[in-house]
């Protein structure tokens, strides 16, 4: 079947199978390897993208479903390519990573968790990213990051 | 992992999505927001020739004022549920029960209908419909039937649904008064191994997640309540008329045992 994906900000056309998940298609037919399958059991949280401007695990939806629909990964998230994301600098700033395989999908949800609570308490941003496993268990630097990115969001505004 | 092939048919409209169920009978599945069918088919325990996505069915999501009950769309996703504001006065239980399910991922993709229809005993919202004696209205070929909650449950990953029916809407009582929810898992985003609902809306309701094939209402912990008994020797009852069953995540006994322990926390913070 055809369907249309605007994958950051390009609008794309691929046939797939219906049974295609999002995850497959965006690595394999858009080339965006950012985007990691983990557990593929909807679990990990390695796979979260946004979808329509939210979070979504990306292995635990067909590409049909995303058909008509703007996505958002890892790689378009940056305003530009020498400028990143508010997170994504705070997880530089802060170390928020250590293998960094979870990297992308917390930085996508935390992304998506701060445009619906632009100023979270710390057990806020816990519950917030609570679909996302780091197994170097490196919550502590990561939390920091999302509240400290947060503070910039807000301050930009 | 990937799951077995299948024809997609997208259905725009409840009454497309039941031509499609009629046509194709036991080959179709429907597919709402994913979230527990999606796991299965990629494990392949489900196996749809055909799936069903109401997707487009943009209708059947609403959360609206009915008088004396608050009626749903059976397509509203638990994200939509835990924001909604007219929850938050006329039904504060399922909105808050709506924010335990899953993850936030979860909760932008899950729907209510899709959680219900589904049957899994381990899944929260439907002990809030248990437990407050909501209405579910499914429609099919042959027309539209109101199922109450308590009949709607038949066994694990069984419900009322015929083959042909879809669940269009959820009603369920306005319920303001104290409540609370206690789930108990090993990691935040998991399945409740034991969870526990006490609701008071006139009497105290008090319902179970995962203690049978089915969700269920503590019936005895109810009537003990309604005999005068404080909410610890009520509790003392919790597991009786359950089933619990035992897996990885511990034995029948275990589940017994957090029933009573959940229960009581349940009803104290619910104020009783």
């Amino acid at each position: 079947m055809q369907i249309s994906i605007t994958v950051n900000g390009v609008a794309q056309t691929h046939d797939v199978e219906p049974r295609t998940l999002l995850v497959q298609y965006l690595r394999e037919a858009s080339g965006l390897t950012g985007t990691k399958i983990g557990c593929d059991t909807s679990s990990c949280g390695a796979c979260t993208v946004l979808f329509d401007g939210e979070s979504v695990k990306s292995c635990t939806m067909f590409a049909a479903q995303a058909d008509g629909g703007t996505v958002t990964t890892i790689e378009g998230l940056a305003p530009s390519s020498d400028e990143m994301h508010a997170v994504q600098q705070a997880f530089h700033e802060e170390h928020g990573l250590q293998c960094g395989f979870c990297t992308a999908g917390m930085v996508m949800a935390a992304a998506g968790f701060l445009a619906e609570n632009p100023d979270p308490t710390e057990r806020e941003v816990r519950l917030g990213l609570e679909g996302n496993l780091c197994r170097c268990t490196g919550y502590h630097n990561i939390v920091q990051a999302v509240l400290s990115a947060a503070k910039k969001l807000q301050g930009a505004r | 992992m990937i799951p077995a092939a299948f024809e997609y048919v997208r259905a725009d409209s409840a009454d497309a999505a039941i031509a499609a169920l009629a046509e194709h009978g036991d080959d179709a599945k429907l597919l709402a927001g994913g979230m527990s069918l999606i796991p299965l088919m990629k494990l392949r325990l489900a196996t749809p020739t055909v799936l069903v996505d109401l997707g487009r069915v943009t209708d059947l999501s609403y959360v609206r004022d009915g008088g004396d009950h608050v009626a749903i769309g059976a397509l509203t996703r638990h994200r939509d549920l835990e924001t909604s504001d007219l929850l938050a006065t006329a039904c504060p239980a399922l909105r808050g029960v709506a924010a335990e399910v899953g993850d936030n991922q979860v909760r932008h993709r899950g729907t209510l209908g899709g959680s219900v229809a589904h049957g899994d005993p381990a899944s929260d919202l439907p002990a809030v419909l248990l437990a407050l004696d909501a209405t579910l209205v499914a429609r099919g070929s042959g027309g539209t039937r109101a199922i109450p909650a308590a009949d709607f449950f038949h066994g694990f990953l069984e419900t009322a649904l015929a083959p042909d029916e879809l669940l269009t809407e959820i009603q369920v009582p306005k319920a303001a008064g104290g409540w609370n929810y206690q789930k108990f898992n090993r990691r935040a985003q998991d399945w409740a191994i034991v969870g526990a609902l006490a609701v008071r809306n006139g009497s105290t309701r008090v319902a179970l997640v995962n203690m049978g094939a089915t969700p269920v209402r503590a019936r005895a912990v109810e009537a003990a309540l309604a005999a005068g008994a404080s909410a610890a020797d009520a509790a003392a009852v919790a597991a009786e008329g359950t089933e619990a069953p035992a897996d990885l995540n511990g034995s029948s006994e275990y589940r017994e045992h957090l029933a009573r322990v959940l229960v009581r926390r349940a009803l104290e913070a619910a104020g009783l």
